[in-house]
């Protein structure tokens, strides 16, 4: 059987700007499929190009087994799309919303009605039909958007950032409906830049600056840190003791956390002692230091640097 | 065939939620027929006439009489001698003032040529011409009466006067009016057609639902059939309305056979509505687009479809442009078959171009909203 999704040697540029740099993946059917990096790392670009909505200046996408390029009406039938901006008519209602989505996939008649009545039942908006989408709160909305996106029984489903400016219990009641179709065999291809959100995903792409740095699932991204410890220091001069730790020769990488400082190192208690000294010396003091279970961000740091080095080795 | 219908319904289901944009669609255009059906005018009736009559004889009277008795002027003083004149056409009391010296009836008694004096307001060149065109002929009225009467007075028959009778066909009292309506029906129904389909993509894409709809599989062809057919639909109605302000508000009467101007008006609103969406879909906000659209649609409506300015005496190159302009067209066929009560058969060219015209615009229109994005 084919893979649900395929990119090869994908690529997109606008001018000199390379937006995403020969990207080559496969997602297995019914896999939940995270796709991570910063804003601008080329997420949105390359979910765009692997669902037919833009064109790549070189490469191939798949989905299913059919090349988007060729076919994408064929495509276009068995994907189904949600993007950021959850993209609804305000100025319908809820069920007047559902049903233009519908028609426009073909759905009529009692098979309409029948995916409708399920769409509202899944996102919990039975009782608020006839009310105008612009009035629904966030959450809501990105619910409708879901139904909407899923109406027509996708056997791909791509969500781009899909809960992007919505409250913590409506992402996770989010995520559960994305998890509950997962067990039904949909294959669910989403970015996103909220670590907490990765947890969910089978599998991990990390991308950064137009490349993928790292893929795999959450706990293969995590062996990098199988002989290494990440220590978390506390200090009154941050900015200080980070431009410290990075001079030292025995510290692999630093990182900041909002006022807490994360070290790499590959002993544990030979690193806490050392960091300590270094802190006492130049009297930043009180300070503490502790080491920590890894978390996807530091996965996500070590990655990063990781590939910057390769390419200043490779220049 | 359902899924055009499906856009269709929606843009039907916006447009009717939004009672401002249906108010635009269908009352818009009867308010601009009757403000410009108004304004409009060049007719010159009723023009304020001062009468300074330093004869005050029988012939004198039977003059100005000529003059009031004419729809044309209405008598509003009689200033004495050595009156202000001056300060009546400058303050508008009067369009115009009729002089008639002391000695105008012995002059015509003794057989000596009579002067009159008629003194025009030239600030508005136009009526002004008109005026001075309507007080030539009544003149000459009263002289061919005179020299009738002098020579039957002297016995001798009646001399053969050339007797010449002009009749204007199908606008018989030579009223703007009726020649204007036909070109304001044409330049209103381009300007709401275009501007309700100019917006409706670009809306889309401003919302980000344009993106919803490019990965849904919707033929390009679907996307603009669903599009037009609603505003198609609302157009027409306005084309009803409008016909009937015509009717009521200037009396202006259908001569021709409705049928034929259903087909000619439906083939210009098809290619008014795939003007829009070809604006549409070049436009990047619905400010750009209204903008365009306004400009693009109002302007050779106005000024390139002879409706104002015949064609004709127009310099060549513009006389070039005023191909491309379906107003020019539509114009044609609206003032044969609502003025002369004429079929379409007569018009089979204009009614080709027209089909050209939209050909052009929905091919154009279907390219740019087909194309990915690159």
């Amino acid at each position: 059987m084919n893979p649900a999704l395929r990119a090869v040697e994908l690529s997109k540029r606008f001018g000199s700007f390379t937006a995403v740099d020969r990207l080559n993946l496969e997602v297995e059917r019914g896999e939940v499929f995270g796709f991570l990096g910063s804003n601008g790392a080329g997420k949105s670009t390359a979910i765009r190009m692997l669902c037919g909505l833009l064109q790549p200046s070189s490469g191939r996408a798949e989905v299913l087994g059919i090349d988007v390029a060729r076919d994408p009406e064929a495509v276009k039938r068995r994907i189904g799309y949600m993007s950021q901006r959850f993209s609804l008519y305000e100025d319908l209602t809820v069920e007047q919303n559902l049903r233009f989505f519908g028609g426009v996939y073909g759905l009529h008649g009692a098979k309409l009605r029948e995916r409708m009545d399920w769409a509202l039942a899944m996102a919990g908006l039975e009782t608020r039909q006839e009310l105008l989408t612009g009035a629904l709160p966030g959450g809501w909305k990105q619910r409708l958007a879901l139904a909407c996106a899923v109406l027509h029984q996708p056997q791909v489903l791509f969500l781009d950032e899909p809960t992007g400016g919505v409250d913590p219990i409506s992402r996770r009641r989010f995520w559960r409906l994305i998890d509950g179709m997962a067990e039904q065999g949909v294959t669910v291809f989403v970015t996103t830049h909220y670590l907490d959100e990765a947890e969910h995903c089978h599998r991990l792409a990390l991308m950064h600056a137009g490349r993928l740095v790292a893929l795999g699932s959450v706990d293969r991204l995590k062996r990098v840190f199988a002989d290494r410890t990440v220590l978390e220091v506390a200090a009154p001069r941050v900015v200080e003791a980070l431009e410290a730790f990075g001079a030292a020769d025995w510290v692999e990488e630093t990182s900041v956390f909002g006022t807490r400082i994360h070290l790499v190192v590959r002993d544990a208690e030979q690193g806490r002692r050392r960091a300590l000294e270094l802190l006492e010396r130049a009297d930043n003091r009180p300070a503490t230091v502790a080491p920590i279970v890894p978390s996807l961000e530091d996965v996500f740091i070590h990655h990063i640097e990781a590939e910057a080095e390769r390419r200043e080795a490779g220049r | 065939m359902r899924k055009t219908w499906a856009v269709a319904r929606k843009e039907l289901r916006q447009t009717l939620r939004d009672p401002l944009s249906l108010i635009m669609l269908l009352g818009i255009p009867t308010f601009m027929l009757l403000l410009y059906g108004y304004a409009l005018n060049f007719d010159v009736k009723h023009v304020a006439l001062a009468v300074q009559d330093l004869d005050r004889s029988a012939a004198s009277r039977e003059l100005i009489a000529a003059f009031t008795h004419s729809t044309y002027f209405d008598w509003v003083a009689a200033p004495a001698a050595g009156a202000d004149l001056e300060g009546l056409l400058e303050r508008r009391r009067a369009k115009a003032v009729l002089v008639i010296p002391l000695g105008y009836s012995t002059d015509l008694a003794a057989g000596r040529a009579a002067q009159v004096q008629l003194l025009l307001d030239g600030s508005d060149a136009n009526s002004a011409t008109t005026i001075l065109g309507y007080a030539g002929a009544l003149v000459s009225q009263a002289n061919a009466a005179l020299l009738q009467r002098a020579m039957t007075g002297a016995g001798a028959a009646p001399p053969p006067l050339v007797d010449y009778r002009p009749r204007a066909w199908y606008n018989p009292e030579l009223s703007s009016t009726h020649f204007l309506v036909p070109g304001l029906i044409g330049f209103i129904l381009m300007l709401t057609a275009v501007l309700s389909t100019a917006l409706s993509v670009v809306r889309e894409k401003e919302r980000g639902t344009m993106e919803q709809l490019r990965v849904a599989p919707l033929r390009t062809w679907q996307l603009i059939l669903g599009k037009t057919l609603p505003y198609l639909v609302i157009s027409l109605l306005a084309t009803v309305l409008i016909l009937a302000a015509a009717r009521v508000l200037f009396g202006v009467v259908i001569r021709g056979p409705y049928l034929d101007l259903f087909w000619a008006t439906l083939l210009y609103l098809i290619g008014a509505l795939g003007f829009g969406l070809l604006i549409s879909s070049i436009s990047t906000s619905q400010a750009m687009a209204f903008q365009v659209g306004t400009v693009t649609s109002m302007l050779p409506a106005i000024l390139l479809s002879g409706f104002i300015f015949p064609i004709r005496t127009m310099p060549e190159v513009l006389q070039w442009i005023t191909y491309a302009v379906p107003a020019r067209y539509f114009l044609v066929i609206l003032r044969g078959v609502i003025l002369k009560g004429a079929d379409l058969m007569p018009y089979a060219r204009q009614m080709a171009f027209l089909g050209l015209f939209a050909v052009i615009v929905f091919s154009i229109a279907s390219l740019r909203l087909a194309r990915r994005e690159v």
